[in-house]
């Protein structure tokens, strides 16, 4: 049985790098969206970086992660190749799915990937599902999925089969206030967390702008699934930072409400974290930031470089 | 002889000891064994983590299969009534479907779905329908559909053991249905079969229509019309070659499907011979129910189903054949 993985300096370090790569990815993927780099829509996970950072740090190698359509942050947490996902964003033959799926169906299975899910509550059926197949081998699933999806009938049908079935699933709500552009108190009775504990879920809130509550917490999930006590239900109380899609300006958000959340930043709640806590210097933070900022620039270039996929390439329906 | 019910029993059974992989899940098909009694004793041999009751939650109960299927597992799942895969539907169109292509291959699925459709036994427009037209349109996703205990056997063997999402459809009323198993154990998806062989007339049908069309087939005989019935068994991929053969010799093709004439999978079989073998046909045409729900009283019912009465009549009629005189 595994138990948490210990923080050390070192790996709160990685944590922060980890957040400062989907940052500037995400800032990245906005400005190729504007130069008509990246097509169709794309749903950013600005602001949201603890939450999958600090989950992604506490799973073991035969864990598995159903992510959603704001997925690249679940992606990248996991180890996706940032080179790869940028490529599948700009349609790019040498993308993590070779430009089949583009931003919102990124798979990649070699990264404990299962999908990322453009249908609300999806994740939570894959990770279900994910879970009956994972519980041989003392695995773990987890479901990302967000505030608006505990209305959805997936919510309530996978939270009470997992439950009754006893399966290792974390699910991690992240709630962000707002189910597109509606927020969520106006749609939903009463409390999130009441609804698992309905159904005799462990429930849990969490701090999701602060990678290391979330890591924390995210842990002690991980291990009570694993060992065998069941679902575990986490909700992240968490900020997007930009609209819902490239279409949405936020005319709904709350006066003074963003510029609340941005003080709490998760970079920043996060570096400051590392020179309180683990004693780091501001210097070491600024060297992870500038190597994260030259990476990502030369990863750009090199998705704007790569092929499209070659039109006329016979898809093969059905696996051999 | 064995019964069609237990056709499908015997092969869950021989599969789930086949391969540790395969699980099975549904409404009420472990402890109660099945509400058509077709999966009892198999919790009892293969345990509860592989054969397990599940809630009343369709979109639970195929999204896990789904993320089973991706995940090392082989789950087949029952849908109880044909008329609840709606609710199921997003996992099997949406997810399991596209995922062979859209992870540029990175994981097949292999995921059997059972249901069991179809009309003729009283249970009203949303117990009795065919919804093998629903899923015709979703490219990656196999549609099975046998007549006989025979098939039933060798195709879900093969269902369970192909690599893709496979809608796995059970006519009702060929449940207590008998008939000897032959030809291979494991059986070929996409394949059709020709029931009766005849030069003057091919028709063409699935499931429980197979067998009022053999029925038909008989009385058309002593009109002196030799019909050719060809059993498709699968939906999906449509076996083209055995159809296009048949319509060569007959040069007639008249499609027998129980189901809504709009958009039903009778007008793909037309379109697959006049597109393809246009040249052949003096006449092609389709016999299916009218465009509207199906009706609970067994007068309207048995009006409403292309039965083996009407399919005579429909080809007497269309090829200008009088009823023989009665003595």
């Amino acid at each position: 049985m595994a138990i948490a993985v210990e923080l050390d300096v070192q790996r709160a370090l990685a944590l922060y790098r980890t957040m400062r790569l989907i940052r500037r990815f995400e800032e990245a993927v906005q400005s190729l969206f504007l130069r008509g780099e990246v097509h169709g829509t794309t749903h950013l996970y600005v602001g949201q970086e603890a939450v999958a950072t600090g989950v992604g740090d506490v799973l073991g190698p035969h864990d598995r992660v159903a992510a959603t359509y704001r997925g690249h942050g679940h992606a990248l947490s996991l180890g996706v190749s940032p080179q790869a996902l940028l490529d599948e964003m700009l349609g790019r033959a040498t993308g993590v799915c070779a430009g089949r799926a583009g931003s919102m169906n990124v798979v990649d299975l070699d990264h404990r990937l299962i999908g990322s899910f453009g249908i609300i509550g999806g994740s939570m059926a894959a990770a279900t599902g994910a879970a009956l197949a994972l519980r041989r081998t003392d695995g773990v699933a987890v479901a990302y999925f967000g505030d608006g999806s505990t209305n959805h009938g997936y919510f309530h049908e996978c939270l009470n089969f997992a439950a009754v079935q006893r399966l290792p699933v974390v699910y991690i709500c992240e709630n962000n206030l707002y189910g597109e552009f509606t927020p969520w108190e106006d749609v939903t009775a009463g409390e999130i967390l009441d609804r698992p504990r309905a159904m005799g879920v462990d429930a849990r809130q969490v701090d999701g702008m602060d990678v290391f509550a979330v890591r924390e917490a995210a842990s002690a999930a991980v291990v009570a699934a694993r060992a065998g006590g069941g679902p575990v239900f986490v909700e992240a109380l968490t900020y997007r930072f930009v609209g819902h899609s490239r279409s949405d300006p936020g005319a709904y958000r709350k006066p003074g409400e963003l510029d609340e959340w941005k003080r709490r930043d998760p970079l920043i709640v996060g570096a400051r974290t590392l020179r309180e806590r683990f004693e780091v210097a501001p210097e070491a933070i600024e060297e992870i930031d500038s190597a994260v900022d030259a990476d990502l620039q030369a990863i750009a270039e090199r998705a704007l470089a790569a092929p499209f996929p070659e039109p006329g390439t016979t898809a093969r329906e059905f696996a051999p | 002889m064995i019964e069609y019910r237990d056709a499908i029993r015997d092969a869950l059974d021989e599969e789930l000891a086949h391969d540790d992989r395969v699980v099975f899940f549904g409404e009420d098909v472990a402890k109660p064994g099945g509400v058509f009694a077709v999966t009892g004793g198999l919790l009892e041999r293969h345990g509860p983590d592989r054969v397990f009751d599940t809630p009343i939650s369709e979109l639970a109960i195929s999204g896990a299969a789904f993320g089973a299927a991706v995940n090392g597992l082989r789950p087949v799942i029952e849908i109880m009534f044909g008329d609840f895969l709606p609710i199921a539907m997003d996992a099997i169109v949406n997810q399991a479907s596209k995922y062979w292509y859209l992870s540029n291959e990175q994981a097949p699925v292999p995921l059997v779905i059972r249901s069991a459709v179809g009309a003729g036994g009283r249970f009203g427009a949303i117990h009795s329908q065919n919804p093998a037209t629903w899923f015709l349109g979703v490219p990656g996703l196999k549609i099975v559909a046998p007549s006989t205990p025979s098939d039933a056997k060798a195709l879900l063997k093969a269902a369970i053991r192909d690599d893709n999402p496979v809608l796995f459809l059970e006519h009702k009323r060929l449940y207590s249905t008998k008939g000897e198993l032959e030809g291979p154990d494991v059986g070929e998806l996409g394949k059709a079969v020709v029931r009766r062989a005849g030069d003057d007339l091919t028709i063409v049908s699935a499931m429980k229509s197979v067998h009022d069309c053999l029925a038909a087939a008989e009385a058309l005989a002593e009109d002196g019309i030799q019909a050719e019935v060809i059993d498709l068994r699968s939906l999906r991929p449509i076996d083209s070659k055995t159809l296009l053969a048949s319509v060569g010799k007959t040069n007639r093709l008249v499609v027998v499907e129980e189901g809504p004439r709009t958009g039903g999978w009778s007008g793909e079989i037309l379109a697959i011979a006049t597109e393809a073998a246009l040249h052949d046909l003096d006449d092609a045409w389709r016999l299916t129910t009218a465009d509207h729900p199906i009706p609970y009283s067994p007068t309207l019912e048995d009006a409403f189903l292309p039965l083996a009465d009407a399919i005579v009549a429909g080809v007497r009629g269309r090829l200008g054949v009088a009823e023989p005189a009665t003595a």
